[in-house]
């Protein structure tokens, strides 16, 4: 049984089609991370499953239970919003209550929750303050415990971090990491930001215009993306691309004059095609000093970034710049020409036309 | 440049102007002369209605009297004659307060549930029926006046208390309504809905969520609705009933007898009870005002 089951989904804003014949199937206990550019339609997904907006077409299943058209509440469901959204004029404690009264619980089932959740979340100390009085942190933290003294199976975030500075952000994702190795509740989170999605997900539906692109774990979207928009979209600095062709009958790869041999590449044999890209993200290139045949490709060195434990170096290889990961201490000249050593297992050959990886 | 040092080069930017200059002496005596031109009449009412009827004949408006009395304002409240009966404007008084109570009530509870409905919960034509109600505060009120004494009259309310509150409210609704409704859209979306996954219902919503977090904007409406409605003539003379003729229209009834002599004393003094409402209400809550307002115009 699946926890989250998300059936032919269609929603439509007036004539706009947002989300379009979309399914998707959560199991028990999963981290699943909706991971997208700004506009396309992961909170309307989200929305959905939480039946705060109403389908056009499609069912959703929760915990094996049609719920399509079932109230947010029934819905065995929690939520947690990016603007905190708390109750201004509650106390935390209010806060944390508010549902668990309407739903008419009893008082000391009411306050040992609250006492769970705040212990938990360690927001004990300021149960009696109002969000106003609180850091943005701290009403994220109870933000999360309202949705947890609801004592779901399902927990949904609305980019709960997106509002935090650097620091408390990555703080409040191992927090919330470690809230779900405890737990183990089903949690579907939607972020912008791919370092959170890595991070936290066991699986990412990476969505683009409101159609899932690819659904699967971390390492295999990153490593084998299933198009050009989610092999540009994830990754940072992002995976480097040089147009060109297959020859040799699809064995090797003809850009910018150099021919690089395609024996090795694990999508296996790629076919002949006129117009192909390869992917090569900036740590499956290497700076050599002398030509290898089939192997490298001639570049110049522009400049490069020092990030502390890595730096990243930027060539031109023709026209095309192209960026590679080496350690800080290889810092190369400027102006130098190099060749750039490509590990061809660990690319990606995609079809020019249909951005289909191959 | 090498021989300029950081003291020779002149300033970038311009000086400060000191606090008097030829343009601000202009504004305040254009400022003061319209505070003297709306003060004035408010002056001479003051002092008059303190004289004596034989100190008004004889004397010059702007001198105050040397022997203040309150008679008049004693006369004009408990026994100036307001048409048939003498019981003076205190009667009118009271039959403000119980049009103005019930009113502004009703308005500002019709008003702020619809604008809920409208910012929060759409239904289909809901925008077209929004319009609707805008255009109905640019229809001139004389248009209404008769089709709304044929409603009345059909509700069997015509000439009472009930006639004129309903009246007050239908011309409070559309900018009452836009009023709460803004308000309410500008409040963010995303407490709407976590409103919605703990369970509260249209009402809970509005009455446990919102309503507590909108104190400006009744504070506002209230305002607006009580000086309104105080200060209304033509619905309380139409709708009313002579028993339940509202302040103003007693005071004009007072102004305008044509019983002895003009009681100049009298008619300030009643002028003055009369505005005396809303002249606090603006007075006390002016801060209150301002910061409604403000927290209307400002999203978030
Ligand atoms: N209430 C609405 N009415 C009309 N269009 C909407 C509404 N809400 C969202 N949209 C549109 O739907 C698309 C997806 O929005 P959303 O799900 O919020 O994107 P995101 O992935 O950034 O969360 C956007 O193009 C947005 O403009
Ligand atoms: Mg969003």
């Amino acid at each position: 049984m699946h926890s989250v089951s998300v059936q032919s989904l269609t929603l439509k804003f007036g004539a706009a089609e947002v989300l379009k014949n979309l399914n998707l199937d959560v199991a028990e206990g999963e981290f699943i991370v909706l991971l997208g550019p700004s506009g396309c339609g992961k909170s309307t997904l989200l929305n959905c499953i939480a039946g705060l907006l109403e389908l056009s077409e499609g069912q959703i299943h929760i915990k094996g239970k049609n719920v399509t058209w079932a109230e947010p509440s029934e819905r065995g469901i929690g939520m947690v919003f990016q603007s905190y959204a708390l109750y201004p004029q509650m106390t935390v404690r209010g806060n944390l209550s508010f549902g668990l009264k309407i739903a008419g619980m009893a008082k000391d089932e009411i306050e040992k929750r609250v006492q769970r959740a705040s212990e938990i979340l360690q927001i004990g100390p300021l149960l009696d303050r109002k969000p106003g009085a609180l850091s943005g942190g701290q009403r994220q933290r109870v933000a999360i415990g309202r949705a947890l003294v609801r004592d779901v199976d399902v927990f949904l975030f609305d980019e709960p971090l997106s509002n935090l500075d650097a620091k408390l952000r990555s703080e409040l994702r191992v927090e919330l990491k470690r809230l779900h190795n405890r737990l183990k509740n089903t949690m579907v989170y939607v972020t912008h930001d791919q370092i959170e999605a890595l991070t936290l997900a066991d699986r990412i539906a990476v969505m683009r215009g409101g159609i899932i692109q690819q659904l699967a774990a971390p390492q295999e979207i990153y490593n084998r993306p299933s198009n050009l928009f989610v092999a540009g979209f994830i990754g940072s600095p992002s995976m480097n691309f040089m147009h060109g062709k297959t020859v040799d009958g699809g064995t090797a790869f003809e850009t910018a004059g150099t021919t690089l041999s395609l024996s090795g590449y694990e999508g296996g044999a790629v076919g002949a095609r006129d117009k192909a890209i390869l992917g090569l993200r900036p740590e499956h290139l290497e700076m050599v000093d002398a030509p290898i045949p089939g192997k490298t490709i001639p570049a110049m060195v522009e400049i490069d970034e020092p990030m502390g434990a890595d730096s990243l170096v930027w060539l031109k290889v023709g026209d095309v710049p192209v960026s590679v990961r080496v350690p800080v201490e290889n810092r190369p000249e400027h102006g130098k020409s190099v060749h750039l050593k490509v590990d061809i297992s660990k690319a990606s050959v995609f079809d020019a036309v249909s951005e289909q990886r191959i | 440049m090498a021989n300029t040092t950081a003291f020779d080069q002149v300033p970038s930017g311009k000086k400060p102007t000191p606090f008097i200059t030829w343009q601000r002496f202009v504004v305040y005596s254009v400022l003061g002369v319209c505070a003297l031109f709306f003060l004035l009449p408010l002056y001479i009412m003051v002092i008059t209605s303190l004289k004596s009827i034989q100190e008004i004949q004889g004397g010059n408006i702007f001198v105050p009297t040397m022997s203040p009395s309150f008679d008049a304002w004693e006369k004009a409240w408990n026994s100036a004659c307001t048409g048939l009966y003498c019981e003076g404007i205190k009667v009118g008084f009271w039959n403000s307060v119980k049009i103005t109570g019930p009113s502004t009530v009703v308005s500002i509870a019709v008003a702020s549930v619809t604008g809920y409905s409208l910012a929060n919960w759409p239904f289909k034509m809901s925008e077209f029926y929004f319009t609707v109600l805008l255009l109905g505060s640019f229809i001139p009120y004389v248009v209404m006046l008769y089709p709304l004494v044929i409603i009345t009259r059909w509700m069997g309310i015509y000439s009472t208390l009930p006639a004129v509150v309903f009246v007050h409210t239908i011309f409070g609704l559309p900018i009452l309504t836009l009023l709460f409704r803004n308000y309410f859209a500008s409040l963010p979306q995303e407490l709407f809905k976590a409103a919605r996954v703990d369970g509260a219902g249209y009402w809970g919503i509005f009455f446990r969520v919102f309503v507590p977090m909108s104190v400006p904007i009744f504070t506002v409406a209230v305002i607006l609705q009580i000086t309104g409605i105080w200060n209304d003539f033509l619905f309380g003379v139409i709708y009313a009933g002579p028993t339940n003729y509202p302040m103003t229209v007693q005071l004009n009834n007072i102004v305008n007898s044509a019983m002895g002599g003009k009681a100049y004393n009298v008619d300030m003094a009643a002028t003055i009870l009369t505005g005396l409402v809303p002249l606090t209400i603006y007075f006390v809550s002016g801060k209150y005002f301002v910061r409604g307002i403000a927290a209307g115009a400002v999203k978030g």
